[in-house]
């Protein structure tokens, strides 16, 4: 299964991400429009900061994962095709066990809507709005496989490395 | 929504940008492209970068930080920013001027022996505005008086900008009310930059007036003061024949290009070109001649005083280098790409700069001019242009022939322009006037501005334009906005077939095009004048902001355009800007500088990136105006309404 995967060493944590998370995210996928949308759109991945330098945290789609064990309605669920983990929201109740069980912190609760926000690896898009976005080409999504190879190879400036 | 993804609309960039492509030539489209997407951190305007506390971001979307360090939110942080924006350029804009009354000062002076007093009467027209004795003096002495007022103007440090006067009674009321009355054009600046300091002013509001003040002193001082000089030192334009593209490029000729904005060494450069002993140099070298040619504003103006033509504007400086012609780009400031550096390297196309102000680094050469010894730098540029011919590339000859150029009149000026509504006997504003107050003509329109390859080049320009002249709105350009006209036609007297009817009749009884190039950028200040001449010839309004008009920005780029946008708005015009400014990451801010700005200056900002959608704004707005001033419905239209009761 394709996944997000992170060049730690490249990440700026300018947070493009993020902003091109939310308006992926927004109805009418415009910035400037989506600023004036309610609810507001929200990111689903989060520039955060760890002892080897800032990361976008998000969903890690896991093999074996903790949220959809821990959700009760059974709105957390494996896609059966592509593999990706997705909440349903109609079921989602917003107790938020999902949130407190994943172990990476990647499952948000959207305290506007009361129902639990993670990455779906932007369902219908090619890519993802944060991998294609990303400005020093950190992020990459692709097969666990192709990705370690990749980044083996690579040998980022010593400027950005961590 | 009217947008057109391709890179320009104009016929002879879009042959030579497909020839970049086979070359594998970068240009600023591509670099465009490779940039995509752009920080919207910075597109919102909520990055501050003020202090070493941060950057400091905002989160647009309310999830993250909503303060930075310091505690200033996304008010205070994009109103900042913004009005750092107008500093710059304000800045620009001034320096322009002052350097112009430097040049003024020093050929009074006989210190500049190749420059000289051409304009007298503007010249004592200013000395009596400026309160200058002229009785029995020479006209040089005048000329070093007024220079010497004009240049005292920047360090001014207390009471007003004297061409504050120029605008009408009412609107100086509003300045002095809001305390926005620039005192002096250098004292605003700097003081701007004091107050957006990290820990100064951090009411949004507030620092949008310190901006207005700042871009007032570009409009009413820097800027004006520029124009003036320019018109006193180098002749008031005059309207003139001239022609526009890069079909004015003559492959068997010294092909020279000035490009930038400011007019003394471009003068010379004029001059020089005519020089016999030059031109046979360059016969010597095999060519027919030298052909001169211009970029941006340092085109428009010797366009305007000399009918010199124009090679293309902002987008197409890149372009003029490939077409491997031209023998040499003469660049002085504002608008120069760096990325010329680059490509002139790969053609033979020599780049000399002549600012110290602007300077590439590596092996660009550079010709500094110095008023002094103008007429000897101009002649050395040129000999290098003459020198540097034999060295063209045959092979990579990419001319688009002379039939990729538009002919244009230009050289309207606030002096001239309206005059010849009125013909040679009733030389005065009063037929405009008469023209709007019976419904020939709707209002006016001010499209200025750039071009930036995050719009198709030119397209908003034209589609607005066109959109205004079908809707009887007379339109007055500057700039590149005017250069992009031009080369669609709309600048020649024949662009009048795309006007509605009661413009196409007023610009077939007097002449002129349904579009007047007013000049270059800092010209705008010919449209303040203008308007201001339009209120004092009376029916239309007491103050700017009555009279039925509009401005746009449709493909703005530089930080000169915001400038522009506040001490337009502040001066009572309403204004729409294409792309956003960066500012929409901050609610409260759009909401004021879109909306409630209007009950401060009476008029306000708009962003609409469609230019037909932007021109109906426009046009609206200047039917709101119309019913304010309770004139008659347009002359066409009631037209139609009798045929429609008789029927």
């Amino acid at each position: 299964m394709r996944k997000v995967y992170c060049d730690i060493r490249k990440c700026v944590s300018c947070r493009t991400c993020e902003i091109a998370c939310a308006v992926r995210h927004s109805r009418s996928g415009d910035l400037y429009q989506a600023l004036r949308e309610e609810p507001r759109p929200k990111r689903l991945v989060r520039v955060d900061a760890s002892e080897f330098g800032p990361f976008p945290l998000r969903c890690h789609h896991c093999e074996v994962a903790a949220c959809i064990d821990a959700c009760k309605t059974g709105a957390t669920r494996r896609d059966p095709i592509t593999g990706k983990v997705l909440i349903d929201r109609d079921k989602c109740v917003g107790c938020w066990m999902c949130v407190m069980v994943c172990p990476f912190g990647a499952v948000f609760p959207d305290m506007q809507t009361g129902k639990a926000l993670k990455c779906d690896l932007c369902e219908s898009h090619d890519q993802p709005a944060c991998v294609a976005s990303c400005p020093t080409r950190a992020l990459f999504f692709e097969e666990f496989d192709e990705f370690e190879a990749e980044y083996k190879k690579r040998r980022p400036r010593s400027l950005v490395r961590r | 929504m009217a947008v057109n993804r391709k890179r320009t609309v104009d016929p002879a960039a879009e042959m030579i940008l497909s020839c970049a492509l086979e070359e594998g030539a970068s240009t600023s489209w591509d670099r465009w492209e490779a940039m995509q997407p752009q920080c919207g951190f910075g597109k919102l305007g909520v990055c501050c970068r003020i202090c070493n506390m941060g950057p400091c971001r905002i989160d647009p979307f309310g999830d993250g930080p909503q303060e930075g360090v310091c505690g200033a939110n996304a008010d205070t942080i994009a109103a900042r920013n913004l009005v750092r924006m107008i500093a710059s350029g304000a800045s620009a804009h001034s320096d322009h001027g002052r350097d112009v009354a430097h040049t003024l000062l020093m050929a009074a002076r006989g210190e500049a022996a190749d420059f000289s007093i051409k304009d007298e009467v503007k010249l004592r027209a200013l000395a009596a505005e400026y309160g200058v004795e002229t009785a029995g003096k020479d006209t040089a002495k005048i000329a070093e008086e007024v220079a010497t007022i004009a240049f005292s103007e920047f360090g001014q440090q207390h009471g007003e900008l004297r061409f504050l006067k120029r605008a009408p009674e009412k609107r100086q009321k509003i300045w002095r009310e809001q305390g926005v009355a620039p005192r002096g054009v250098d004292r605003e600046v700097v003081q701007l930059m004091h107050v957006t300091h990290m820990g100064v002013d951090n009411d949004y509001k507030s620092i949008i007036k310190h901006g207005i003040r700042a871009a007032l002193a570009d409009g009413w001082g820097g800027s004006m003061i520029a124009t003036d000089l320019s018109d006193v030192l180098f002749g008031s334009p005059v309207p003139i024949r001239s022609q526009v593209n890069f079909g004015v490029l003559d492959e068997k000729e010294v092909n020279i290009v000035v490009h930038g904005h400011e007019p003394t060494l471009s003068e010379m450069i004029v001059q020089a070109s005519r020089d016999p002993e030059l031109i046979e140099l360059a016969k010597s070298k095999g060519a027919n001649g030298i052909t001169l040619a211009g970029i941006c504003c340092t085109a428009n103006e010797i366009l305007m005083r000399h009918g010199i033509p124009i090679a293309g504007n902002f987008l197409s400086q890149e372009l003029a280098i490939l077409t491997g012609v031209v023998e040499a780009m003469i660049v002085d400031v504002q608008c120069v790409m760096p990325g010329l550096s680059e490509l002139t390297k790969c053609y033979h196309t020599k780049l000399i700069t002549t600012s110290p102000k602007c300077r590439f680094p590596g092996e660009v050469e550079h010709i500094e001019f110095d008023e002094r010894h103008a007429m000897e730098a101009a002649k050395r540029i040129i000999r290098t242009a003459i020198e540097n011919f034999p060295n063209r590339d045959k092979s990579r000859i990419r001319t688009v022939g002379p039939g990729m150029s538009t002919g244009l009149v230009a050289g309207f000026t606030a002096e001239n322009a309206f005059h010849f509504l009125g013909g040679r006997y009733r030389a005065t504003y009063r037929p405009l006037n008469n023209a709007i107050i019976e419904g020939r003509i709707r209002g006016l329109a001010g499209v200025v501005g750039c071009n930036n390859p995050n719009i198709c080049q030119d397209f908003a320009h034209l589609e607005m334009t066109k959109e205004l002249i079908k809707h009887d709105v007379l339109v007055v350009q500057t700039g590149c906005a005017a250069i992009a006209c031009a080369k669609a036609g709309l600048l020649a007297p024949e662009g009048a077939r795309f006007a509605g009817p009661g413009l196409q009749e007023v610009c077939e009884a007097v002449g002129i095009p349904p579009v007047l190039h007013l000049g270059s950028c800092v010209d705008n200040s010919r449209i303040l004048v203008a308007l201001c001449n339009v209120i004092n010839e009376g029916g239309l309004g007491e103050d700017l902001s009555d009279i039925p008009v509009a401005g746009a920005a449709p493909e703005w780029m530089s930080e000169k355009a915001i400038s522009i946008g506040f001490y337009v708005v502040a001066s009572g015009i309403f204004t729409v800007f294409g792309t956003p400014h960066p500012v929409l990451g901050s609610k409260n801010l759009t909401d004021y500088i879109c909306g409630d700005i209007e009950n401060d200056f009476g008029a306000r900002f708009a962003f609409e990136e469609d230019p037909i959608k932007a021109a109906h704004l426009m046009i609206d707005h200047i039917n709101k105006k119309r019913a304010d001033l309770k004139l008659r419905p347009m002359l066409s239209e009631s037209v139609r309404e009798e045929v429609l009761t008789a029927k």
